[in-house]
């Protein structure tokens, strides 16, 4: 039944996106060229000729999209006996190609570069023209689940991820699979409310598997904003996933996030002072498979619930300087009474726009009994196009 | 949770139905207060006009929030100063308004630097080293009236493109603002007539304009390089060389920490100025006129009490 819905979902979509498109292609309705004023008016002295657009060689570079690298070099130092960094890291590069489609999408592209490996880390078109007020994405997106999931890790207020999303989310890579993504905004007058659903193919990690074609990963999104004067805002947000478990054809995990940030930023002065608070708390629910397991015998099936959480907070002090900490406990996915606990201090300085390094002191407190100081730094940087700022 | 997904994915389409309000008047969006004040002056009350960013709020670091994207979902036009100012915040608003009428490229969009006069064009080869250099040019270019004069014109085209019904009043609106204008300009002339030449110092290259068309020579900047702080050393080449060249006055934006540029005056003998680079960034700029007004009469005084005359 669900599987139904989907495709006549899906379906539906896809005609009424062909529709609209049809429409803009017929010829439009003639406009009529904006007609020269019949009033004498003192004519403006002539504009100084805009400087001449480029042609000739650097004409078939025009369409070329945005291009940006970010570097992420990061250490760490102290001893860590359950979860080692390494002691210098290029953790990652990420290069990001974006640019318009077409008079209906935008592609956006971010492929990066590890010590081992390749891979897209999103990859997607998303359709800025649907009817209704639709905004849909395909491609291999990171899923609208919380926060801290949707986020790259040039943008991440740590040098580290939480423990929570290393625990309940799958890693550091956290959930971003192929996917279809919609969202919709329901306009009213009180506050920006989002509502964004999506279907994933199902294999992220040791969270979600598919082996069936039908064992898809569902994700869905509400989003809430409002702004309390021109300087604060809050925003909260509750997220659900339920896909496929390895547990067995037709048994599901599932996850539940709750969201909750406020920001400050006085207008005038914006690039001196801002405030961030924000916490995520994210439930686990997976299903583990019967097993045989050496000297104890059968073990029957059973479903492991799991919490956990973080709560953060980013001051900036001056134009270049940024002080934050975090909180982290949470439970591990698979053995829900083994609970890690840390916390954090930054320090955050940038010398530009362009880059920024950070210092940050962990403690952390694994479920093994052992406890891990340590301090790590990072150091980023960007090169290419202008990149919007996060939000 | 099967029939949760199930009512989530039928409310989703159930809403897609949903009809959008009958247009009214049409509802322009501009980035700046500057942008909103200059359309007023073309459409009078025949649309509604509302900006994002404040006059006293610096045009490069707006933030992306969520309540703008409401406000372009609904707009019919999305005017913007261009030349990458609004880089930073304005892509991924536009993106996520979910409304094809103001899509870059589209019929509602205007980006009103197209027939403006543009200064510092970079030439030769253009890296970060220069700091957050504009690669198309200057995007304070609305501080010269002519631009003014242009702007009004590009936003009373497109009005009358997209309202044709109200194409005479435009007209006749911009006619009146084109007047007025020039009046002003008299005014603004006569005033700061005497000073042509005067050398001066501001903290970011937001002046260039305003300078260019009242004569002023910018001999230097309080940033070392666009958008970069003021360093030490920077700081200490500036002082002396404003000592050298006799320079007593430095323009800084609202938006900026007076705390540099207060001491540079201390050790020069010089006054810090406080202007108003957009429409809202005081009380008393409540339009285009009303912001070159205050400007120009701060200005005046100030130059007629470090230059003696």
């Amino acid at each position: 039944m669900r599987r139904v819905v989907l495709i006549v979902s899906c379906a539906v979509l896809l005609v009424s996106a062909a529709r609209a498109q049809a429409q803009e292609a017929s010829p439009p309705p003639p406009v009529a060229p904006a007609a020269p004023s019949p009033s004498p008016e003192p004519t403006p002295p002539p504009p100084e000729p805009a400087a001449p657009a480029q042609a000739g060689p650097a004409a078939s570079k025009v369409f070329n999209p945005d291009m940006a690298v970010i570097g992420n070099f990061t250490g760490a130092a102290g001893k860590n006996e359950v979860n080692p960094r390494p002691s210098l890291n290029l953790e990652e590069a990420e290069a990001s190609f974006q640019a318009i489609v077409d008079p209906y999408a935008r592609a956006d592209f971010f492929l990066t570069f590890s010590n081992e490996e390749v891979g897209v880390e999103e990859g997607f078109i998303t359709f800025t023209s649907l009817p209704s007020g639709f905004l849909l994405k395909a491609g291999k997106l990171k899923a609208d689940f919380g926060k801290v999931n949707t986020l790259h890790s040039h943008i991440l207020p740590w040098v580290d991820r939480p423990l929570v999303m290393t625990n309940l989310l799958g890693g550091d890579e956290g959930i971003a699979d192929a996917g279809l993504s919609l969202s919709r905004l329901f306009p009213n007058p009180v506050l920006f409310l989002e509502a964004t659903g999506e279907v994933y193919r199902g294999e992220v990690g040791d969270v979600f598997t598919a082996p069936r074609r039908q064992d898809v990963l569902l994700v869905g999104h509400l989003r809430a904003y409002r702004d309390l004067g021109e300087s604060t805002n809050v925003e909260v947000g509750g997220s659900v996933a339920r896909g496929g478990s390895a547990a067995g054809p037709g048994a599901h995990n599932l996850l539940y996030g709750a969201d909750a940030t406020l920001r400050w930023r006085p207008l005038r002065r914006a690039i001196y002072h801002r405030l961030l608070l924000r916490s995520e708390l994210m439930w686990s629910r997976r299903e583990s498979g019967a097993a045989e397991v050496a000297g104890t015998g059968f073990v029957p099936g059973q479903t492991l619930r799991a919490f956990g959480l973080y709560a953060s907070g980013e001051y900036q002090f001056a134009r270049r300087w940024f002080a934050g900490a975090r909180y982290d406990t949470s439970e591990r996915a698979n053995e829900p009474d083994q609970r890690d606990r840390g916390g954090s201090f930054l320090l955050t300085y940038w010398p530009s726009e362009f880059s920024q390094i950070r210092a940050q002191a962990r403690r952390t407190t694994y479920a093994e009994g052992s406890t891990a100081n340590e301090l790590l730094f990072q150091f980023l940087f960007s090169i290419g196009a202008h990149g919007a700022h996060p939000f | 949770m099967k029939t949760s997904t199930l009512a989530l994915a039928a409310g989703l389409f159930a809403l897609s139905g949903a009809v959008t309000p009958a247009a009214a008047a049409l509802k322009v969006i501009t980035t700046t207060e500057d942008l909103a004040a200059l359309t007023r002056e073309v459409a009078g009350d025949r649309v509604s006009v509302e900006s994002l960013a404040r006059g006293y709020q610096d045009p490069h670091f707006v933030e992306a929030k969520p309540s703008f994207i409401i406000k372009l979902n609904s707009a019919s036009l999305l005017i913007a100063v261009g030349k990458e100012l609004e880089i930073g915040w304005l892509p991924p608003l536009v993106t996520q308004s979910r409304n094809s009428k103001i899509q870059v490229g589209a019929e509602g969009y205007l980006d009103a630097s197209l027939t403006a006069r543009i200064l510092e064009i970079p030439t030769g080869q253009i890296t970060r080293a220069m700091g957050d250099v504009h690669p198309l040019g200057n995007p304070h270019y609305w501080l010269d009236p002519r631009n003014g004069r242009l702007i009004a014109k590009a936003i009373q085209n497109k009005l009358s493109a997209l309202q044709p019904a109200d194409a005479p009043t435009f007209a006749a609106n911009y006619a009146a603002f084109d007047q007025k204008l020039a009046a002003a300009e008299k005014r603004w002339d006569a005033t700061l007539g005497p000073y042509k030449g005067t050398k001066i110092v501001t903290y970011h290259r937001s002046w260039p304009n305003f300078c260019d068309r009242f004569g002023l020579d910018v001999m230097g900047y309080v940033e070392p390089r666009p958008g970069i702080p003021p360093s030490p050393s920077h700081t200490l080449d500036l002082i002396r060389d404003m000592k050298a060249q006799g320079v007593k006055l430095i323009l800084i934006e609202p938006y900026f920490d007076a705390k540099t540029p207060n001491s540079i005056a201390r050790e020069t003998g010089g006054q810090v100025l406080v202007m108003t680079p957009s429409v809202g960034g005081v009380k008393e700029a409540t339009d285009y006129i009303a912001l070159f007004d205050y400007d120009v009469k701060l200005l005046a005084d100030a130059l007629k009490q470090v230059t003696g005359h």
